[in-house]
């Protein structure tokens, strides 16, 4: 069943220096429960059709439907929770404040918050955390705690944006087979941005490769690897294989040059 | 201890430099009379003689300290002699201004964030409002409410409410379109109303530019008052007190008032200061 369905999405920005195609023709489909990573280099696109996804973007062209509905439709029945590369938390609440921003504005229960907040703080391991600020955390707790954040009000497609971007390698790894777990044990659609290679085999399903000028998928690889992932799978010649299949894909759209 | 040693110096070198003043301002008028007296002056005789004035064209400051302390504990509260009275009526107009002033920056702040059309409208005039000179504006205000038979308290709060609104105005619209577009976005992703946002959003990022420039607004206050205060007619408040020191030639008493309301300054700008701290401190803004 698929959760979303992109056709013909193009979008054009006009600028001082005239036009600029962001994406041109996309066509994708995403099925539930998949993990679907975008790669490409700066320009191609690849948050920009994110942003499409989550409707904080209109295409110009084309159709996006998110759940069946309209991805405005889909915004406004809160279908989804985003994650940006900054954690984004408010530093003059708690990190249990923050995670129940959004459950406040959407008018869930005080007890249900409570409920809810205990539970995701579990879900990013970081019960006990709750009462601390965000300027306590280390970065990485931060941007767990932004996760829990996108999944306190049980959206199920999580549409994460470089999430890990600023973050060390050896937070990254470690980030990385949380969010495996995490995906495994809510079997959420995740749509991820990232322009790390290794970090796209590693989690994804399927990896849409892009390119830039005009934006637009160049390949896409249906992964072969187990959706049981350690760490120590990035040195089988499986995920090797799969990795050069990526560079290729970028490579052909001239990523490269 | 390391603080006070600097702080002493700094006050020392100013206090001397105010007698060297002093003394080469007063001679010339202590020089006249004793000549007049058929004396001439010894140095030391002429540095005392220019101690002692009672209208030195520059007070020395012990004299100046003598007049503060005369009008603070010298007189009884109630009494128009006395410092504490005047700066009490000053502060009550001050305050008034200070709260009429802030309100309305406040929420031609909220209007200008959530309106296009009062954003290209009102920050114009806002500008122009304070290029206008208050010392000629201040009569004027002063006359008009008197001819409607307002007199008092009033028209110098709106003198400096004119002058406080600004500072907030300007902090307000600046603090509340700190949040960046990745923080409208989540917003906008949780389907939050303008108002949702508002509140959880932009006036606490706000909060730290409001404090800034209240801090800016309620010296402004002080100044406006004491300028509305100035214009003939006003017979109480650290602004009469100048005046009526001017038409007298009680430099000592001008002195006198210009200290007070310095003090009076520094006193209201540390209480917005001392709720800015614990404010900050209760939202985990302050490290």
């Amino acid at each position: 069943m698929s959760v979303i369905e992109a056709q013909g999405v193009s979008l054009t920005f006009q600028t001082a220096d005239g036009p600029v195609h962001a994406l041109k023709d996309v066509d994708l489909t995403i099925g539930k429960g998949e993990f679907v990573s975008f790669i490409g280099p700066s320009g191609c696109g690849k948050t920009t059709f994110l942003r499409t996804i989550a409707a904080l973007e209109t295409p110009t062209e084309g159709r996006i439907r998110v759940n069946s509905l309209d991805a405005d439709a889909a915004r406004r029945a809160r279908a989804y929770g985003y994650v940006f590369q900054a954690p984004g938390l408010y530093p003059w609440r708690t990190i249990s404040g923050n995670i129940s921003l959004p459950l406040e504005i959407m008018g869930f229960s005080k007890t249900d918050r409570t409920d809810r907040i205990a539970r995701v703080l579990d879900l990013v391991e970081l019960s006990g955390f709750g009462g601390k600020f965000p300027w306590q955390l280390s970065g990485g707790m931060q941007q767990r705690a932004s996760i829990a954040r996108a999944l306190a009000f049980d959206a199920d497609i999580l549409l994460m944006d470089e999430p890990f971007g600023a973050l060390d390698e050896i937070v990254r790894d470690r980030l990385n087979a949380a969010l495996l777990e995490l995906w495994a044990k809510t079997g959420k659609t995740i749509s991820f941005v990232t322009h790390s290679i290794p970090e796209a085999v590693y989690l994804s399903t399927k990896i849409v490769v892009m390119s830039p000028r005009p934006g637009r998928i160049t390949r896409i690889i249906d992964s072969t690897l187990p959706h049981e992932r350690p760490l120590e799978i990035r040195d089988t010649p499986e995920f090797i294989r799969i990795a050069q299949e990526v560079r290729e894909g970028l490579r052909e759209g001239h990523s490269y040059d | 201890m390391n603080r006070v040693v600097p702080v002493l110096t700094v006050l020392t070198a100013l206090l001397l430099v105010w007698y060297v003043g002093a003394v080469a301002l007063n001679a010339p008028w202590a020089r006249d009379q004793a000549s007049r007296a058929g004396d001439s002056l010894t140095l030391p005789a002429l540095v005392h003689a220019t101690m002692m004035q009672e209208r030195p064209v520059l007070p020395a400051p012990h004299q100046v300290a003598k007049g503060v302390w005369d009008g603070v504990a010298g007189q009884k509260i109630t009494s128009k002699r006395s410092l504490v009275w005047h700066a009490g009526i000053t502060l009550s107009a001050t305050l008034a201004g200070f709260a009429i002033g802030s309100l309305a920056g406040i929420l031609l702040a909220v209007g200008i964030v959530h309106s296009r059309v009062m954003d290209l409208s009102v920050m114009p005039w806002a500008i122009a409002s304070q290029t206008v000179p208050i010392l000629a504006i201040a009569p004027m205000v002063i006359v008009v409410f008197a001819s409607m038979g307002v007199t008092g308290l009033v028209p110098k709060a709106m003198i400096a409410a004119w002058l406080s609104f600004f500072p907030v105005l300007v902090g307000m619209v600046k603090g509340l379109r700190t949040p960046d577009r990745m923080q409208m976005d989540l917003m906008h992703s949780w389907n939050a109303s303008g108002t949702q946002a508002f509140w959880r959003l932009r006036l606490p990022s706000a909060m730290p530019y409001l404090f800034a420039s209240l801090k800016v607004a309620i010296a402004a206050a002080l100044v406006g008052t004491i300028v509305g205060e100035l214009p003939a007619g006003a017979t109480a408040g650290l602004g009469a007190r100048l005046l009526s020191g001017s038409y007298y030639g009680q430099t000592i008493q001008i002195w006198a008032a210009l200290f007070a309301a310095a003090a009076l300054a520094a006193a209201l700008v540390a209480v917005v200061s001392g709720i800015e701290r614990v404010t900050l401190r209760r939202m985990g803004l302050a490290r």
